[in-house]
């Protein structure tokens, strides 16, 4: 039944509210990743609203899905959503323009950022305010790993756990190569984690 | 020439295990850059890291380029950061053809849902880098609790109370940066 309805909610058209055009295509995203500061989950919201909202180039819930595809796959969830997102809308060349548009921008600044990092690091009072920065970083990550764990803690799930608690002995005390690792657990998922609980 | 190529690699090996953004790149660019080919220092690692989060755009795009540029300028750049992109070429058009002919992403889920508590792991992995660095200055354990470096640890509770009170990346970063530059200098310092 649940199948039905998504099917029938794919056909529903996109009503375009604006002409499609590979140039506004590639402003636009090249405009979103160019001053959006704070990664993809940041990204997407903005990427949604431009492509659905207003130039009504993909309907709600095939966005919403496409968007769920760009976070689950492996990579970075902004090119990934631009990928998938520049298909729908303009097939191969959609993606190639969307992806281009998302990774230029951080290539140029940053690009230019790391020159004056070898100007400045070696600076002491640049060294004190990046020491001061690195604490801080350090903070807001800790931060994420404590959500995250407590997130997997709550589902109560055994293998999850084990998956977590493996994973960091192999990696921190034994020095395993992560690669190897992750190929582990990736076999162990394929096999033993394919019920939805495990989402 | 030899040099792009093992950047395009690394980062292509990169971009195709890590599953949930930004973060959970970071471990792995880590492996890659520092542990395995010593492109890098952990403290211009996380140098990089921190800038790549006050920089607009996607934050592993944003650490490819930082990095690929600091090892062999703007081809490095370049090269890693479309070798960080290219399997997610493939695997996300991949995946969208398959949920346009199916509506679903079959066994591949199976897959995520085992790497995803592993992430969790290697991001807290990276952490205990992060916090070894910060307030011992070591990269490796065993440390001196004795030379544990105090305006560090402050630095971190302070910025900890502003996260936790929504304060922005950003803001935070700066000023935490800013709180370094006079404690240092207070106490005539050099970190």
């Amino acid at each position: 039944m649940s199948d039905l309805r998504d099917a029938e909610k794919k056909l529903e058209k996109a009503v375009f509210k604006e002409e499609f055009s590979y140039w506004k295509l590639f402003i636009s995203t090249f405009m979103i990743s160019a001053f959006t500061v704070g990664g993809g989950f940041v990204i997407i919201p903005l990427l949604k609203s431009k492509f659905v909202d207003e130039y009504g180039w993909m309907n709600e819930n095939e966005s919403l899905d496409l968007v769920s595809i760009a976070q689950s796959a492996p990579g970075l969830v902004a090119a990934n959503a631009s990928i998938i997102m520049g298909y729908r809308m303009g097939g191969f060349r959609g993606t190639a323009v969307a992806l281009l548009a998302t990774i230029l921008p951080p290539l140029v600044t940053l690009t230019i950022i790391s020159y004056c990092y070898d100007a400045f690091a070696s600076n002491p009072y640049v060294r004190m305010f990046l020491k001061g920065m690195q604490c801080g970083v350090t903070a807001i990550l800790v931060n994420v790993v404590l959500d995250l764990v407590l997130k997997q803690w709550k589902k109560k799930l055994v293998l999850p756990l084990l998956i977590m608690a493996g994973t960091f002995a192999a990696s921190y005390f034994f020095k395993i190569n992560i690669m190897y690792i992750i190929l582990v657990d990736a076999v162990i998922g394929l096999f033993l984690m394919k019920e939805s609980k495990y989402d | 020439m030899e040099l792009l190529l093992e950047l395009f690699i690394s980062f292509a090996a990169v971009g195709l295990v890590c599953v949930g953004g930004g973060y959970a790149s970071m471990p792995l660019i880590q492996a890659e850059v520092i542990d395995k080919h010593g492109w890098l220092t952990l403290n211009e690692f996380i140098d990089i890291f921190t800038i790549s989060q006050m920089t607009p755009g996607p934050i592993g795009i944003n650490a490819a380029t930082f990095v690929g540029s600091k090892v062999a300028g703007i081809p490095g750049s370049i090269a890693a950061t479309t070798g960080f992109v290219f399997p997610s070429v493939i695997i996300v058009l991949s995946l969208g053809y398959l949920y346009y002919k199916y509506g679903n992403v079959g066994p591949i889920r199976g897959i995520l849902n085992g790497l995803r508590p592993a992430v969790v792991a290697l991001i807290a992995s990276a952490g205990v880098n992060f916090i070894l660095l910060a307030f011992w200055n070591k990269e490796k354990l065993p440390v001196d609790i004795g030379k544990t470096d105090m305006v560090a640890v402050l630095i971190f509770v302070l910025t900890w109370i502003a996260l936790k009170k929504k304060v922005g990346t950003i803001k935070l970063l700066a000023s935490s940066g800013v709180l370094g530059l006079i404690l240092y200098m207070a106490v005539g310092m050099r970190p």
